[in-house]
Protein backbone atom coordinates (compact mmCIF):
# COMPACT_ATOMS: atom_id res chain seq x y z
CA UNK A 1 0.00 0.00 0.00
CA UNK A 2 1.48 3.31 -1.03
CA UNK A 3 1.71 5.79 1.80
CA UNK A 4 0.25 9.25 1.31
CA UNK A 5 2.90 11.87 0.79
CA UNK A 6 2.13 15.12 2.55
CA UNK A 7 5.63 15.94 3.74
CA UNK A 8 8.58 17.75 2.22
CA UNK A 9 9.20 14.82 -0.13
CA UNK A 10 6.18 15.97 -2.13
CA UNK A 11 7.63 19.42 -2.77
CA UNK A 12 7.89 20.20 -6.42
CA UNK A 13 9.90 22.71 -8.36
CA UNK A 14 8.32 26.11 -8.16
CA UNK A 15 8.70 29.08 -10.45
CA UNK A 16 10.12 32.03 -8.59
CA UNK A 17 10.33 34.42 -11.52
CA UNK A 18 6.74 33.99 -12.58
CA UNK A 19 4.96 36.51 -14.77
CA UNK A 20 1.20 36.50 -14.82
CA UNK A 21 -0.34 35.71 -18.19
CA UNK A 22 -4.09 36.00 -18.55
CA UNK A 23 -4.02 35.16 -22.25
CA UNK A 24 -5.41 31.62 -21.88
CA UNK A 25 -8.11 32.93 -19.51
CA UNK A 26 -9.20 35.58 -22.00
CA UNK A 27 -9.19 33.05 -24.82
CA UNK A 28 -11.27 30.69 -22.71
CA UNK A 29 -13.73 33.35 -21.52
CA UNK A 30 -16.65 32.17 -23.72
CA UNK A 31 -16.20 28.67 -22.31
CA UNK A 32 -15.97 30.03 -18.78
CA UNK A 33 -19.22 31.94 -19.23
CA UNK A 34 -20.90 28.77 -20.49
CA UNK A 35 -19.47 27.11 -17.39
CA UNK A 36 -21.18 29.78 -15.29
CA UNK A 37 -24.47 28.86 -16.96
CA UNK A 38 -23.72 25.21 -16.15
CA UNK A 39 -23.10 26.14 -12.51
CA UNK A 40 -26.37 28.09 -12.35
CA UNK A 41 -28.22 25.16 -13.92
CA UNK A 42 -26.77 22.74 -11.36
CA UNK A 43 -27.52 25.13 -8.52
CA UNK A 44 -31.11 25.93 -9.52
CA UNK A 45 -32.00 22.30 -10.27
CA UNK A 46 -30.44 21.28 -6.97
CA UNK A 47 -32.41 23.98 -5.13
CA UNK A 48 -35.70 22.86 -6.71
CA UNK A 49 -35.12 19.26 -5.58
CA UNK A 50 -33.93 20.50 -2.18
CA UNK A 51 -37.09 22.57 -1.71
CA UNK A 52 -39.33 19.60 -2.58
CA UNK A 53 -37.36 17.28 -0.27
CA UNK A 54 -37.47 19.97 2.41
CA UNK A 55 -41.26 20.36 2.31
CA UNK A 56 -42.02 16.64 1.99
CA UNK A 57 -39.43 15.89 4.67
CA UNK A 58 -41.02 18.33 7.10
CA UNK A 59 -44.42 16.68 6.60
CA UNK A 60 -42.95 13.19 7.08
CA UNK A 61 -40.86 14.34 10.04
CA UNK A 62 -44.07 14.86 12.03
CA UNK A 63 -46.00 11.93 10.60
CA UNK A 64 -47.61 9.51 13.05
CA UNK A 65 -45.72 6.60 11.46
CA UNK A 66 -42.61 6.10 13.55
CA UNK A 67 -40.30 4.50 10.90
CA UNK A 68 -41.00 7.43 8.58
CA UNK A 69 -40.12 9.93 11.28
CA UNK A 70 -36.95 8.08 12.14
CA UNK A 71 -35.79 7.73 8.57
CA UNK A 72 -36.18 11.49 8.00
CA UNK A 73 -34.13 12.18 11.15
CA UNK A 74 -31.47 9.67 10.08
CA UNK A 75 -31.31 11.16 6.58
CA UNK A 76 -30.85 14.69 7.92
CA UNK A 77 -28.17 13.68 10.43
CA UNK A 78 -26.28 11.54 7.91
CA UNK A 79 -26.16 14.27 5.28
CA UNK A 80 -25.32 17.06 7.69
CA UNK A 81 -22.43 15.20 9.28
CA UNK A 82 -20.60 13.91 6.21
CA UNK A 83 -18.73 15.88 3.53
CA UNK A 84 -20.46 16.61 0.24
CA UNK A 85 -17.46 15.18 -1.60
CA UNK A 86 -18.05 11.76 -0.03
CA UNK A 87 -21.79 12.05 -0.72
CA UNK A 88 -21.31 12.83 -4.38
CA UNK A 89 -18.87 9.89 -4.78
CA UNK A 90 -21.35 7.64 -3.02
CA UNK A 91 -24.26 8.73 -5.24
CA UNK A 92 -22.02 8.45 -8.30
CA UNK A 93 -21.24 4.80 -7.55
CA UNK A 94 -24.61 3.89 -6.01
CA UNK A 95 -26.93 5.01 -8.83
CA UNK A 96 -25.67 2.44 -11.38
CA UNK A 97 -26.25 -0.30 -8.80
CA UNK A 98 -29.94 0.57 -8.57
CA UNK A 99 -30.11 0.51 -12.38
CA UNK A 100 -29.80 4.26 -13.03
CA UNK A 101 -27.05 4.95 -15.53
CA UNK A 102 -26.85 8.73 -15.59
CA UNK A 103 -24.33 11.19 -16.95
CA UNK A 104 -22.21 13.08 -14.37
CA UNK A 105 -24.32 16.25 -14.55
CA UNK A 106 -27.68 14.66 -13.58
CA UNK A 107 -25.82 12.65 -10.94
CA UNK A 108 -24.44 15.86 -9.49
CA UNK A 109 -27.93 17.42 -9.49
CA UNK A 110 -29.30 14.47 -7.51
CA UNK A 111 -26.44 14.68 -5.00
CA UNK A 112 -26.89 18.45 -4.64
CA UNK A 113 -30.65 18.02 -4.21
CA UNK A 114 -30.20 15.41 -1.49
CA UNK A 115 -27.60 17.51 0.31
CA UNK A 116 -29.61 20.73 0.10
CA UNK A 117 -32.78 18.83 1.01
CA UNK A 118 -31.41 17.72 4.37
CA UNK A 119 -30.53 21.31 5.30
CA UNK A 120 -33.88 22.54 3.94
CA UNK A 121 -35.76 20.08 6.18
CA UNK A 122 -34.02 21.46 9.26
CA UNK A 123 -34.57 25.08 8.26
CA UNK A 124 -38.22 24.77 7.15
CA UNK A 125 -39.02 22.75 10.27
CA UNK A 126 -37.85 25.66 12.35
CA UNK A 127 -40.29 27.88 10.47
CA UNK A 128 -43.20 25.46 10.82
CA UNK A 129 -42.59 25.24 14.55
CA UNK A 130 -42.80 29.01 14.79
CA UNK A 131 -46.42 28.96 13.55
CA UNK A 132 -48.79 29.42 16.47
CA UNK A 133 -51.25 26.60 17.10
CA UNK A 134 -54.09 29.09 17.28
CA UNK A 135 -53.48 29.97 13.62
CA UNK A 136 -54.10 26.39 12.55
CA UNK A 137 -57.19 26.11 14.74
CA UNK A 138 -58.50 29.37 13.34
CA UNK A 139 -57.97 27.99 9.84
CA UNK A 140 -60.02 24.88 10.59
CA UNK A 141 -62.67 27.01 12.30
CA UNK A 142 -62.99 29.03 9.09
CA UNK A 143 -63.75 25.78 7.27
CA UNK A 144 -60.47 25.31 5.38
CA UNK A 145 -59.54 21.72 4.68
CA UNK A 146 -56.33 20.11 5.89
CA UNK A 147 -54.46 20.73 2.65
CA UNK A 148 -55.33 24.41 2.49
CA UNK A 149 -54.50 24.90 6.15
CA UNK A 150 -51.07 23.43 5.49
CA UNK A 151 -50.52 25.42 2.32
CA UNK A 152 -51.74 28.85 3.37
CA UNK A 153 -51.52 28.91 7.14
CA UNK A 154 -48.50 26.76 7.89
CA UNK A 155 -46.22 26.50 4.88
CA UNK A 156 -46.32 29.97 3.37
CA UNK A 157 -45.75 31.93 6.59
CA UNK A 158 -43.18 29.33 7.62
CA UNK A 159 -41.28 29.78 4.37
CA UNK A 160 -41.43 33.53 4.80
CA UNK A 161 -40.08 33.25 8.34
CA UNK A 162 -37.12 31.14 7.27
CA UNK A 163 -36.60 32.81 3.89
CA UNK A 164 -33.28 34.49 4.82
CA UNK A 165 -31.68 31.34 6.22
CA UNK A 166 -33.11 29.13 3.47
CA UNK A 167 -31.80 31.36 0.69
CA UNK A 168 -28.48 31.71 2.53
CA UNK A 169 -28.27 27.93 2.46
CA UNK A 170 -29.12 27.97 -1.25
CA UNK A 171 -26.26 30.39 -1.95
CA UNK A 172 -24.00 27.95 -0.08
CA UNK A 173 -25.38 25.21 -2.32
CA UNK A 174 -24.38 27.28 -5.36
CA UNK A 175 -20.82 27.44 -4.04
CA UNK A 176 -20.92 23.72 -3.28
CA UNK A 177 -21.55 22.96 -6.97
CA UNK A 178 -17.80 23.48 -7.53
CA UNK A 179 -17.26 20.11 -5.83
CA UNK A 180 -19.27 18.47 -8.64
CA UNK A 181 -16.09 18.90 -10.70
CA UNK A 182 -14.80 15.84 -8.79
CA UNK A 183 -17.11 13.67 -10.93
CA UNK A 184 -16.60 15.91 -14.00
CA UNK A 185 -20.12 17.34 -14.10
CA UNK A 186 -20.48 20.28 -16.46
CA UNK A 187 -19.94 23.44 -14.44
CA UNK A 188 -17.47 26.29 -13.97
CA UNK A 189 -14.74 24.47 -12.05
CA UNK A 190 -14.65 21.61 -14.56
CA UNK A 191 -14.31 24.10 -17.43
CA UNK A 192 -11.53 25.87 -15.52
CA UNK A 193 -9.73 22.57 -14.99
CA UNK A 194 -9.73 21.93 -18.74
CA UNK A 195 -8.26 25.35 -19.45
CA UNK A 196 -5.69 24.86 -16.69
CA UNK A 197 -4.66 21.48 -18.08
CA UNK A 198 -3.98 23.01 -21.46
CA UNK A 199 -2.27 26.20 -20.33
CA UNK A 200 -0.77 25.43 -16.87
CA UNK A 201 -1.86 28.93 -15.85
CA UNK A 202 -3.35 27.62 -12.60
CA UNK A 203 -3.33 30.78 -10.55
CA UNK A 204 -4.75 32.98 -13.31
CA UNK A 205 -7.52 30.50 -14.16
CA UNK A 206 -8.60 29.79 -10.59
CA UNK A 207 -8.22 33.42 -9.56
CA UNK A 208 -10.53 34.46 -12.37
CA UNK A 209 -13.22 31.89 -11.66
CA UNK A 210 -13.08 32.75 -7.97
CA UNK A 211 -14.19 36.24 -9.02
CA UNK A 212 -16.88 34.70 -11.25
CA UNK A 213 -18.17 32.64 -8.32
CA UNK A 214 -18.23 35.75 -6.18
CA UNK A 215 -20.32 37.54 -8.81
CA UNK A 216 -22.64 34.52 -9.15
CA UNK A 217 -23.31 34.31 -5.43
CA UNK A 218 -23.84 38.07 -5.26
CA UNK A 219 -26.30 37.96 -8.18
CA UNK A 220 -28.11 35.08 -6.52
CA UNK A 221 -28.51 37.01 -3.29
CA UNK A 222 -29.88 40.00 -5.19
CA UNK A 223 -32.31 37.74 -7.07
CA UNK A 224 -33.52 36.18 -3.82
CA UNK A 225 -34.03 39.68 -2.43
CA UNK A 226 -36.24 40.58 -5.42
CA UNK A 227 -38.28 37.35 -5.10
CA UNK A 228 -38.81 38.04 -1.44
CA UNK A 229 -40.18 41.51 -2.17
CA UNK A 230 -42.59 40.19 -4.81
CA UNK A 231 -43.80 37.00 -3.20
CA UNK A 232 -43.73 37.82 0.50
CA UNK A 233 -44.86 41.43 0.40
CA UNK A 234 -48.23 40.91 2.06
CA UNK A 235 -48.54 42.58 5.46
CA UNK A 236 -47.33 40.67 8.50
CA UNK A 237 -50.05 41.72 10.94
CA UNK B 1 -11.49 -4.63 2.27
CA UNK B 2 -8.87 -5.98 4.60
CA UNK B 3 -7.11 -4.79 7.72
CA UNK B 4 -4.26 -2.89 5.93
CA UNK B 5 -6.78 -0.86 3.91
CA UNK B 6 -8.67 0.02 7.06
CA UNK B 7 -5.45 1.09 8.76
CA UNK B 8 -4.69 3.26 5.76
CA UNK B 9 -8.09 4.95 6.13
CA UNK B 10 -7.38 5.51 9.82
CA UNK B 11 -4.08 7.10 8.84
CA UNK B 12 -6.05 9.42 6.53
CA UNK B 13 -8.46 10.20 9.34
CA UNK B 14 -5.50 11.25 11.47
CA UNK B 15 -4.58 13.83 8.82
CA UNK B 16 -8.19 15.00 8.63
CA UNK B 17 -8.19 15.60 12.38
CA UNK B 18 -4.77 17.29 12.28
CA UNK B 19 -5.77 19.57 9.42
CA UNK B 20 -9.07 20.50 11.11
CA UNK B 21 -7.23 21.25 14.35
CA UNK B 22 -4.63 23.43 12.61
CA UNK B 23 -7.29 25.26 10.61
CA UNK B 24 -9.45 25.80 13.67
CA UNK B 25 -6.58 26.99 15.88
CA UNK B 26 -5.04 29.24 13.23
CA UNK B 27 -8.46 30.44 12.12
CA UNK B 28 -9.35 31.12 15.75
CA UNK B 29 -6.37 33.42 16.26
CA UNK B 30 -6.77 35.31 13.00
CA UNK B 31 -10.57 35.20 13.38
CA UNK B 32 -10.36 36.91 16.76
CA UNK B 33 -8.38 39.71 15.15
CA UNK B 34 -11.00 39.91 12.38
CA UNK B 35 -13.86 40.04 14.89
CA UNK B 36 -12.13 42.75 16.94
CA UNK B 37 -11.33 44.81 13.84
CA UNK B 38 -14.91 44.40 12.62
CA UNK B 39 -16.27 45.85 15.88
CA UNK B 40 -13.50 48.38 16.46
CA UNK B 41 -15.59 51.41 15.50
CA UNK B 42 -12.96 52.49 12.94
CA UNK B 43 -14.64 52.71 9.52
CA UNK B 44 -11.55 51.73 7.54
CA UNK B 45 -10.88 48.60 9.60
CA UNK B 46 -14.55 47.68 9.69
CA UNK B 47 -14.98 47.99 5.95
CA UNK B 48 -11.77 46.11 5.18
CA UNK B 49 -12.71 43.17 7.41
CA UNK B 50 -16.29 43.17 6.11
CA UNK B 51 -14.90 42.82 2.59
CA UNK B 52 -12.50 40.08 3.75
CA UNK B 53 -15.38 38.12 5.28
CA UNK B 54 -17.69 38.52 2.28
CA UNK B 55 -14.98 37.35 -0.13
CA UNK B 56 -14.56 34.11 1.81
CA UNK B 57 -18.30 33.65 2.29
CA UNK B 58 -19.06 34.40 -1.36
CA UNK B 59 -16.60 32.00 -3.00
CA UNK B 60 -16.28 28.20 -2.87
CA UNK B 61 -13.83 26.75 -0.35
CA UNK B 62 -12.35 24.70 -3.18
CA UNK B 63 -11.41 27.89 -5.07
CA UNK B 64 -9.92 29.42 -1.94
CA UNK B 65 -7.70 26.36 -1.56
CA UNK B 66 -6.68 26.46 -5.23
CA UNK B 67 -5.87 30.18 -5.18
CA UNK B 68 -3.88 29.94 -1.92
CA UNK B 69 -2.13 26.77 -3.09
CA UNK B 70 -1.02 28.21 -6.43
CA UNK B 71 -0.69 31.78 -5.13
CA UNK B 72 1.80 30.88 -2.42
CA UNK B 73 3.97 29.08 -4.95
CA UNK B 74 3.68 32.09 -7.21
CA UNK B 75 5.15 34.51 -4.68
CA UNK B 76 8.08 32.11 -4.34
CA UNK B 77 7.15 30.33 -1.11
CA UNK B 78 8.29 26.73 -1.32
CA UNK B 79 5.69 25.04 0.87
CA UNK B 80 4.83 21.38 1.36
CA UNK B 81 1.24 20.52 0.39
CA UNK B 82 0.11 20.26 4.01
CA UNK B 83 1.54 23.70 4.79
CA UNK B 84 -0.25 25.24 1.83
CA UNK B 85 -3.63 23.70 2.69
CA UNK B 86 -3.12 24.63 6.35
CA UNK B 87 -2.75 28.27 5.28
CA UNK B 88 -5.87 27.92 3.10
CA UNK B 89 -8.01 26.50 5.91
CA UNK B 90 -6.66 29.05 8.39
CA UNK B 91 -7.75 31.93 6.14
CA UNK B 92 -11.12 30.27 5.43
CA UNK B 93 -11.79 29.61 9.11
CA UNK B 94 -10.66 33.10 10.14
CA UNK B 95 -13.33 34.72 7.96
CA UNK B 96 -16.17 32.50 9.19
CA UNK B 97 -15.12 32.53 12.85
CA UNK B 98 -14.51 36.29 12.66
CA UNK B 99 -18.07 36.76 11.44
CA UNK B 100 -19.56 34.43 14.06
CA UNK B 101 -17.69 36.13 16.90
CA UNK B 102 -18.55 39.58 15.58
CA UNK B 103 -22.19 38.52 15.98
CA UNK B 104 -21.39 37.40 19.52
CA UNK B 105 -19.68 40.68 20.41
CA UNK B 106 -22.59 42.68 19.01
CA UNK B 107 -25.03 40.54 21.00
CA UNK B 108 -23.46 41.67 24.29
CA UNK B 109 -25.67 44.50 25.61
CA UNK B 110 -24.20 47.99 25.14
CA UNK B 111 -24.53 48.65 28.86
CA UNK B 112 -21.75 46.15 29.54
CA UNK B 113 -19.30 48.08 27.42
CA UNK B 114 -20.47 51.41 28.81
CA UNK B 115 -20.18 50.18 32.39
CA UNK B 116 -16.66 48.92 31.72
CA UNK B 117 -15.78 52.33 30.30
CA UNK B 118 -17.31 54.06 33.29
CA UNK B 119 -15.07 51.93 35.50
CA UNK B 120 -12.18 53.28 33.37
CA UNK B 121 -11.16 49.87 32.11
CA UNK B 122 -8.82 50.05 29.12
CA UNK B 123 -9.64 48.45 25.76
CA UNK B 124 -7.71 45.25 26.48
CA UNK B 125 -9.25 44.67 29.87
CA UNK B 126 -12.70 45.69 28.64
CA UNK B 127 -12.55 43.11 25.86
CA UNK B 128 -10.71 40.34 27.72
CA UNK B 129 -12.60 40.51 31.00
CA UNK B 130 -16.03 41.86 30.09
CA UNK B 131 -17.08 41.56 26.46
CA UNK B 132 -15.34 38.50 25.01
CA UNK B 133 -16.28 35.97 27.72
CA UNK B 134 -19.95 36.82 27.18
CA UNK B 135 -19.56 36.94 23.40
CA UNK B 136 -17.91 33.50 23.27
CA UNK B 137 -20.67 32.03 25.41
CA UNK B 138 -23.34 33.27 23.02
CA UNK B 139 -21.48 32.15 19.92
CA UNK B 140 -20.43 28.72 21.16
CA UNK B 141 -23.15 26.75 19.27
CA UNK B 142 -22.36 28.53 16.00
CA UNK B 143 -18.62 28.01 16.59
CA UNK B 144 -19.14 24.27 17.05
CA UNK B 145 -21.37 24.26 13.98
CA UNK B 146 -18.55 25.81 12.01
CA UNK B 147 -16.04 23.30 13.38
CA UNK B 148 -18.23 20.53 11.92
CA UNK B 149 -18.33 22.42 8.63
CA UNK B 150 -14.53 22.76 8.73
CA UNK B 151 -13.98 19.04 9.35
CA UNK B 152 -16.21 18.26 6.37
CA UNK B 153 -14.42 20.94 4.37
CA UNK B 154 -11.01 19.36 4.90
CA UNK B 155 -12.18 16.65 2.48
CA UNK B 156 -11.58 19.19 -0.30
CA UNK B 157 -7.86 19.15 0.49
CA UNK B 158 -7.94 15.79 -1.30
CA UNK B 159 -8.67 17.59 -4.59
CA UNK B 160 -5.48 19.66 -4.34
CA UNK B 161 -3.55 16.46 -3.63
CA UNK B 162 -3.37 16.28 0.15
CA UNK B 163 -3.78 12.74 1.48
CA UNK B 164 -6.47 12.89 4.16
CA UNK B 165 -9.48 10.68 4.77
CA UNK B 166 -11.36 11.36 1.51
CA UNK B 167 -8.26 10.88 -0.65
CA UNK B 168 -7.25 7.79 1.30
CA UNK B 169 -10.74 6.49 0.52
CA UNK B 170 -10.26 7.29 -3.13
CA UNK B 171 -6.94 5.45 -3.23
CA UNK B 172 -8.31 2.38 -1.46
CA UNK B 173 -11.39 2.40 -3.68
CA UNK B 174 -9.22 2.46 -6.81
CA UNK B 175 -7.25 -0.43 -5.46
CA UNK B 176 -9.95 -2.87 -4.34
CA UNK B 177 -12.76 -1.78 -6.73
CA UNK B 178 -15.43 -1.59 -4.05
CA UNK B 179 -16.27 2.11 -4.13
CA UNK B 180 -19.59 1.84 -2.29
CA UNK B 181 -18.11 -0.11 0.61
CA UNK B 182 -15.09 2.17 0.87
CA UNK B 183 -17.01 5.44 0.64
CA UNK B 184 -19.62 4.03 3.02
CA UNK B 185 -16.88 3.42 5.58
CA UNK B 186 -15.25 6.79 4.87
CA UNK B 187 -18.63 8.46 5.34
CA UNK B 188 -19.14 6.58 8.60
CA UNK B 189 -15.73 7.78 9.83
CA UNK B 190 -16.58 11.40 9.08
CA UNK B 191 -19.94 10.85 10.76
CA UNK B 192 -18.20 9.50 13.85
CA UNK B 193 -16.11 12.69 13.99
CA UNK B 194 -18.89 15.17 13.29
CA UNK B 195 -22.04 13.79 14.86
CA UNK B 196 -20.93 14.03 18.53
CA UNK B 197 -19.90 17.64 17.87
CA UNK B 198 -23.25 18.39 16.22
CA UNK B 199 -25.13 16.86 19.16
CA UNK B 200 -23.00 18.85 21.61
CA UNK B 201 -23.65 22.00 19.61
CA UNK B 202 -27.42 21.63 19.58
CA UNK B 203 -27.43 20.67 23.27
CA UNK B 204 -25.45 23.82 23.99
CA UNK B 205 -27.88 25.86 21.91
CA UNK B 206 -30.88 24.56 23.85
CA UNK B 207 -29.10 25.19 27.14
CA UNK B 208 -28.27 28.75 26.21
CA UNK B 209 -31.80 29.41 24.97
CA UNK B 210 -33.49 28.04 28.09
CA UNK B 211 -32.88 30.73 30.74
CA UNK B 212 -33.83 33.62 28.49
CA UNK B 213 -37.40 32.37 28.10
Amino acid sequence: MRRGSNGPAARGKRHVNYTLDFGPVVAGLPDLLKGCAGTLFLAISGMAIALVIGIVGVVLRDSPVRPLRWSVIAFVELIRNTPFLVQIYFVFFALPLVGLRLAPTPTAIIALGLNGGAYAIEIIRGGVQSIHKGQVEAGFALGLNKRDVFRFIVLRPALRAVYPSLTGQFVMLTLTTSIASAIAAYELTSVAKLIENESFRSFEVYGTITILYFLLSWLMMRAFGLVSRRYFSYPVK
Amino acid sequence: MGWPEFLFLLEGMKWTIALSAIGFAGGGIVGLAVALARTSGRPVLERATAAYVSVFQGTPLLMQLFVVYFGLALIGLDLAPWEAVAVGFTLHASAYLGDIWRGGIEAVPRGQSEAARALSLGYVSRMKDVILPQAFRVSLPATIGFLVQLIKGTSLASIVGFTELARAGNMVSNQIFKPLLVFGIVGAMYFALCWPLSLYGSWMERRLAAPSR
